[in-house]
C-alpha cells in the first residue's frame, strides 16, 4: 500500500523517469560492451583479431571455436602446451573444500557465539569481527614459513613443518583461515536472529546444543549459509594472491585464474589464448552469479546494511 | 623429405595425445579424490564429535559443546591470522631473511626510496578517486533505477562485473585499451573512439599518469555494482510517507534528493565509501596483470608482493604489509564502531 502510494506520487520522481531510463540504459550499455567485446574476440582467429575490430566482425561474422579447443586442451605453444583444463580442474578442487570448510566451521562458531551462554562471549564476537581489519598481506609470509619450515623460537621448533606448501591442503587452509572473520560475523547475524521461543522450547524439551544445531539451526539458516557460501565460492575462484603465494603456478595445483594472469605476461601467448582463456575462467562465476543472483544480493545486503 | 617430417610430427602428436589421455587421467583423478576425501573426512570427524560429545550431560555438557563449536574457528584464527600478524610486525624490523634485527631500516627505506614515493602517491590517488567514483556512480544509478520500469535487467547487467575476477576484468580491459600504430586498424575500443573523435590514440598503458586512472576504471567497473545494489536497497527503505509529506510541502527533484533521500541513505553511502577505500588500498591483481607495477603505476599491495616474493626481502615486504594494515585498520574500526552503536541501540 505504502509502496503503491509512493509510485503514484510525482514527488518521488527525483529525476523524471524518461531521463532516468536514458541514463540507466546508457550506462548499462557502456558497462556491458567490454565483456561483449571479449566474448566476440574469443570466437575469432588470430589474424582476424589483429586485422579487424570486433564490432566490425559482428557485421561480417566469421567465427570459430578453434580458440576454445586450443586453450582448453592445449595448442602446442610453449605457454599452453597442455591447455588450461588441468588448471580448471585445480580450480574446482581448490574451490569446493575452500568453500565448504570455512562455512561449516563458521556456522558452528556463529552458533556458539549466538546461543551458548558463556562469559566473554560478546568480547570474543567483537574480537573475531575486528580481525577483518587484518589484511591478507599481514599473514602471507609467516603462514608460508609455517607450511614450509614450521615455527621456531631461536633454534627450538615449537611447531613442526606442516609440509603442505605446494599441495592442495596448503591452499585450502589459508582460504579457510581468512574467510572466518567475515563468515562468522555474517552467519552470526542470521543465526542470532532465529526465533528465541523456538530455540528455548527445544532446550526445555531436553535437546542439547548438538541436536538443536542439527535439527533447528541448520535448516533455518540455509538461505543465509547459501548466500555466504556463494560469496566464498566466488572469492576463492577469483583469488590471485593466495594462489600465487601458496600454489606457485604449477600445473599440479595452480588454479585457472592464476594461469590466466601468467598468460598475460608471457611472450607468444596470443590474443586467441587470452580471450578464450579469460572467458573460460569467468564462465563459472558468471553462471553462478546469474543463476543464484537472489542469494548473492541477500548476502551482500546482510554484510553491509544489516 | 617434407612428407616424412610431417608424418613424424603427426605420429608424435598422436603418441602425445594417447599418453596425454592416460596421463591426464592419472594426474587429475587423484585431484578429485583428494578433494572429495578431504570433505568426507571433515564431515565424518564432525559427525563423530557430535555423536560422542552429544552424550555428555550435566555440568560438562556446555564446556564440551563450546570447545567443539568454537574451538576449530579459534585455533584457525589464532594460527592463521593473529600469530602471523604479530610475526609480520616483528619481521618488519628484521633483515631480508628474518634472522637479524635491523631496527627501523625497512621503514626508513620507505621514506627515502624514490620508487616508494611514487607508490605512495599512486596509492593515495587510488583511495581518493576510486571510492568516490564507485560510490557516487552507484548512488546515481540507484536513484535512477528507483525511477524506471523493468529495473531488474539493467541492474543485473550493471552488477555482473562483480562476479568477474580482477584478472578476468583486466584482460577484458586489455582488449579495450589495445593500441596499434597510427595507420593500422585500431582494435581497442578506447583507441577507436578517440580516433573517431579525430584525436590521436596513444599507447595507453605507457602514458603517465593517465595509465593509473585507466587501471582505476577497471576497479570501478567491477565494484560499482556493489554500491549500487546496497544503496538501491537503502533508497527503497526510505519510508514512503516521509517522501510524500515533503512532496506535499512542495519539495521535488534535486531538493527532495538533497533534503530527504540523501540524508536517509548517508550511513549506507559512507559504508560504500569505506569499503571502496579498503578495496583500493588492497588492489593488487589489476596492477599486477595490466602493467606488473611498471610505468609508474605501482601500488602498495603489489610492491609488498614484489619485495617478498620477487626480491625475497621479507623485511621490506613485512614493513609494507604493516603500513597497509595501519592504513586499512582505522577505516574498518570506524565501521566496527558504528556497528557496535547499532547493536546497543
Amino acid at each position: 500500500m505504502a509502496k503503491k502510494l509512493a509510485e503514484h506520487n510525482p514527488g518521488r520522481k527525483i529525476f523524471s523517469s524518461k531521463i532516468a531510463t536514458t541514463v540507466v540504459w546508457f550506462v548499462t550499455i557502456i558497462w556491458t560492451v567490454p565483456t561483449l567485446g571479449l566474448l566476440v574476440t574469443s570466437f575469432k582467429g588470430n589474424k582476424a583479431i589483429l586485422e579487424q575490430a570486433w564490432w566490425v566482425s559482428l557485421l561480417h561474422p566469421n567465427f570459430t571455436l578453434a580458440n576454445y579447443k586450443g586453450v582448453f586442451l592445449g595448442d602446442g605453444t610453449e605457454s599452453l602446451s597442455a591447455g588450461v583444463l588441468p588448471y580448471f580442474i585445480n580450480s574446482i578442487v581448490i574451490t569446493l573444500p575452500a568453500t565448504i570448510f570455512p562455512i561449516a566451521i563458521a556456522t558452528m562458531a556463529a552458533y556458539a557465539l549466538a546461543w551458548i551462554r558463556f562469559r566473554g562471549s560478546n568480547f570474543l564476537f567483537f574480537s573475531i569481527f575486528a580481525l577483518q581489519v587484518v589484511p591478507l598481506q599481514m599473514a602471507l609470509i609467516p603462514l608460508l614459513l609455517l607450511f614450509t619450515g614450521g615455527a621456531h623460537i631461536g633454534s627450538i621448533a615449537i611447531f613442526p613443518a606442516l609440509g603442505i606448501a605446494g599441495k592442495f591442503a596448503g591452499i585450502w587452509l589459508p582460504h579457510t583461515m581468512f574467510a572466518l572473520p567475515l563468515a562468522i560475523y555474517l552467519l552470526h547475524n542470521f543465526i542470532a536472529g532465529l526465533p528465541r521461543d523456538l530455540m528455548e522450547a527445544a532446550y526445555v524439551d531436553g535437546a542439547n546444543h548438538f541436536k538443536v544445531f542439527r535439527t533447528i539451526v541448520l535448516p533455518l539458516a540455509v538461505p543465509g549459509i547459501a548466500s555466504i557460501a556463494i560469496f566464498q565460492f566466488l572469492w576463492v575462484w577469483n583469488d590471485l594472491l593466495v594462489a600465487l603465494t601458496f600454489a606457485s603456478g604449477t600445473e599440479e595445483v595452480a588454479p585457472v585464474n592464476s594461469k590466466l594472469a601468467s598468460l598475460v605476461g608471457q611472450y607468444g601467448s596470443g590474443y586467441t589464448q587470452l580471450s578464450a582463456g579469460a572467458f573460460i575462467t569467468i564462465a563459472i562465476p558468471l553462471i553462478v552469479f546469474f543463476s543464484l543472483q537472489r542469494y548473492f544480493v541477500r548476502g551482500l545486503l546482510a554484510g553491509s546494511v544489516k | 623429405m617434407a612428407s616424412s617430417a610431417l608424418k613424424l610430427q603427426t605420429q608424435s602428436i598422436i603418441e602425445k595425445g594417447e599418453s596425454g589421455m592416460s596421463g591426464f587421467l592419472t594426474t587429475n583423478v587423484p585431484k578429485f579424490t583428494s578433494a572429495f576425501s578431504a570433505i568426507a573426512i571433515f564431515f565424518i570427524v564432525l559427525g563423530l564429535l557430535f555423536t560422542i560429545a552429544g552424550r555428555a550431560n550435566g555440568k560438562k555438557a556446555r564446556p564440551i559443546a563450546l570447545i567443539i563449536f568454537l574451538g576449530p574457528a579459534l585455533v584457525l584464527l589464532l594460527a592463521g591470522v593473529v600469530i602471523p600478524g604479530v610475526r609480520t610486525i616483528l619481521f618488519s624490523f628484521m633483515n631480508p631473511d628474518s634472522n637479524g634485527w635491523v631496527g627501523l631500516a625497512n621503514y626508513q627505506w620507505m621514506l627515502e626510496d624514490p620508487n616508494v614515493k611514487i607508490i605512495m602517491i599512486n596509492t593515495i590517488l587510488w583511495i581518493l578517486v576510486v571510492p568516490l567514483f564507485t560510490a557516487a556512480l552507484g548512488l546515481l544509478l540507484a536513484v535512477m533505477l528507483d525511477r524506471i520500469k523493468h529495473e531488474s535487467i539493467p541492474k543485473s547487467l550493471l552488477f555482473m562485473p562483480m562476479a568477474i575476477s580482477f584478472v578476468g576484468a583486466s584482460i577484458i580491459f586489455k582488449f579495450v585499451y589495445e593500441y596499434n600504430e597510427p595507420g593500422d586498424v585500431q582494435i581497442g575500443l578506447l583507441s577507436a573512439v578517440v580516433k573517431f573523435f579525430g584525436l590521436t590514440p596513444s599507447d595507453w598503458m605507457l602514458s603517465k599518469p593517465l595509465n593509473t586512472f585507466l587501471l582505476m576504471i577497471i576497479y570501478v567497473w567491477t565494484q560499482m555494482g556493489f554500491g549500487m545494489v546496497i544503496l538501491s536497497a537503502a533508497i527503497k527503505g526510505v519510508p514512503a510517507d516521509i517522501v510524500e509529506a515533503s512532496a506535499l510541502d512542495g519539495a521535488s527533484g534535486w531538493r527532495l534528493f538533497r533534503n530527504i533521500t540523501f540524508p536517509m541513505v548517508k550511513g549506507t553511502f559512507i559504508v560504500v565509501l569505506a569499503t571502496g577505500v579498503v578495496g583500493a588500498l588492497k588492489v593488487f591483481d589489476i596492477v599486477r596483470t595490466m602493467t606488473g607495477g611498471n610505468f609508474s603505476t605501482n601500488v602498495l599491495a603489489n610492491e609488498m608482493y614484489s619485495q617478498t616474493f620477487v626480491q625475497f626481502d621479507q623485511g621490506k615486504g613485512s614493513a609494507l604489509a604493516v603500513v597497509l594494515f595501519a592504513l586499512v585498520a582505522p577505516i574498518l574500526i570506524y565501521n566496527i564502531r558504528s556497528l557496535r552503536k547499532e547493536r546497543t541501540h
